[in-house]
């Protein structure tokens, strides 16, 4: 293992079939993951007291909310890579990465109103969390909407990589300006932080969900990176001998 | 030359132009004042009201103004060549593009600041939360010109990129926007502004320290 050169998958042309061999491995423990976090979070997990059974969703709630920070957080790493190194595949995973995080914050959010309107009686309150996930929704968005509008694809890689760093700077300043705002404008007294202990069985579905979640992402990264690298490389020699091969 | 004389002869440079068009400079005004005079006829009248969103819509105004001159910072020296001129040149990027921004405050934050009183009392402050409000908007609008300045330099001579610098530099914005609209409410509350008023002065140093260097990698992703 010592001398395993690492350095080779960062060729688009082997990370293609590195990626294609991993996916469905990625997509099965995460199909397998789902419907074991669901089987416990839905049929063993008891009736929570207070909230009945509108807590149950939670589990895909609470492990969306924590994929969309996540992500955008390896988004910039990848982003600082790709800038540092100058590696093209550290910004194909960038981009790779962007939708995904998207989709679990709007995930979040809309599984979050659902929650909201049978526990609190409102669909959206301008609580601290909800406020900073929104705006993490606009940076995936600022984020994917720079690389759309730039043709020529380096330049659409670094910027999208600058812009991503930029963000990933002001998120704690995002994060803690929104919560000393939100104490100070405390209008709607509503308390997500002070949760109830949770059941040991709660916390493992929550878990498992979580896992699965990571998994999805992976494979959803992964596939969308092939299919970058196939869009950009689609006059290489490699893939047109791959598609001959095929053919 | 040194640092201080660039800086000098660009803020001249910059200037001059900014009063051959005059026009630019009154247009960003005129939509401060525009954008803050179409919220009382949204919400109605009411004086109490008014007095409690006062601080907050002059804010949101200074942000949108301030937003939209953004497309002015480097488009036209971008257009004729001079900001390449300029990355050729042996000044360190950070130098000019700090005396370009300073620029860009001076002509577009800085006649915001002085109409925002009279906005201020349009809605009702009391004289107290109207200097906050101009102390607020001093340590502010500098932010605005800096954070903006990135998402300036990256758009540079793209489509439809006046829309793209708003979904990317508003939601950077938002720490400023609480801060100064927090500060004119803490004023009208009795709560005090001190708070505020503070960490607007730290997002300010530490926006003045890092844009720059950003601002620089963006124009060199865009130039090259």
């Amino acid at each position: 293992m010592s001398n395993f050169n690492w350095y080779k998958y960062s060729s688009p042309a082997t990370f293609y079939g590195l990626a294609g061999k991993m996916i469905p491995w990625f997509y099965g423990v995460a199909a397998l993951l789902c419907v074991a976090g669901l089987y416990l979070g839905l049929f063993l997990a008891p009736t929570d007291f207070q909230q009945s059974d509108a807590y149950r969703i939670i589990f895909i709630h609470v492990p969306a909310a924590w994929m969309a920070m996540v992500i955008y957080v390896v988004m910039a790493c990848w982003a600082a890579l790709g800038l540092a190194f100058n590696t093209r595949l550290s910004f194909m995973m960038a981009s790779a990465l962007a939708p995904t995080g998207a989709l679990m914050t709007f995930i979040s959010l809309w599984t979050g109103a659902l929650w909201g309107k049978p526990t609190w009686g409102a669909w959206w309150v301008w609580d601290a969390r909800l406020t900073s996930e929104l705006i993490l929704f606009f940076l995936y968005l600022g984020f994917m909407a720079l690389q759309a509008a730039i043709d020529d694809p380096r330049r659409a890689d670094r910027a999208g990589a600058l812009i991503a760093l930029v963000g990933v700077v002001n998120v704690p300043i995002i994060y803690f300006s929104v919560r000393w705002w939100n104490t100070l404008h405390q209008g709607a007294s509503v308390s997500v932080t002070k949760s109830p202990s949770m059941a040991a069985i709660m916390l493992a579905g929550m878990l498992v969900m979580a896992l699965a979640a990571w998994m999805y992402a992976i494979a959803a990264a992964l596939s969308r990176a092939r299919s970058i690298i196939l869009e950009r490389e689609k006059n290489s020699q490699w893939v047109a001998q791959m598609v001959e091969g095929e053919a | 030359m040194n640092t201080l004389q660039i800086v000098i002869v660009l803020l001249r440079r910059e200037l001059m132009l900014a009063m051959r068009r005059r026009g630019d400079v009154l247009t960003v005004l005129f939509f401060f004042v525009i954008v803050a005079s179409l919220f009382p006829l949204g919400v109605g009248p009411d004086p109490k009201l008014l007095r409690l969103m006062g601080g907050g819509v002059v804010w949101v105004a200074a942000l949108l103004a301030a937003m939209l001159s953004l497309g002015r910072l480097f488009a036209s020296d971008h257009a004729d060549g001079t900001l390449e001129q300029l990355i050729l040149t042996p000044t360190p990027p950070v130098i000019w593009i700090t005396g370009k921004i300073l620029a860009h405050w001076l002509v577009s934050g800085v006649p915001l600041i002085l109409v925002a009183p009279v906005l201020g009392v349009q809605f009702g402050l009391s004289n107290e939360a109207l200097g906050v409000l101009v102390i607020s908007l001093l340590l502010g609008t500098p932010v605005l010109s800096l954070i903006g300045a990135i998402g300036a330099a990256l758009t540079l001579g793209l489509r439809g990129g006046g829309v793209l610098v708003s979904l990317l530099v508003l939601p950077l914005y938002i720490p400023v926007l609480i801060f100064g609209a927090g500060a004119v409410d803490g004023a009208m509350s009795g709560l005090g502004s001190e708070a505020h008023l503070s960490l607007l002065g730290g997002i300010l140093i530490l926006a003045f320290m890092l844009t720059p260097w950003a601002v620089s990698a963006a124009l060199r992703i865009s130039i090259e």
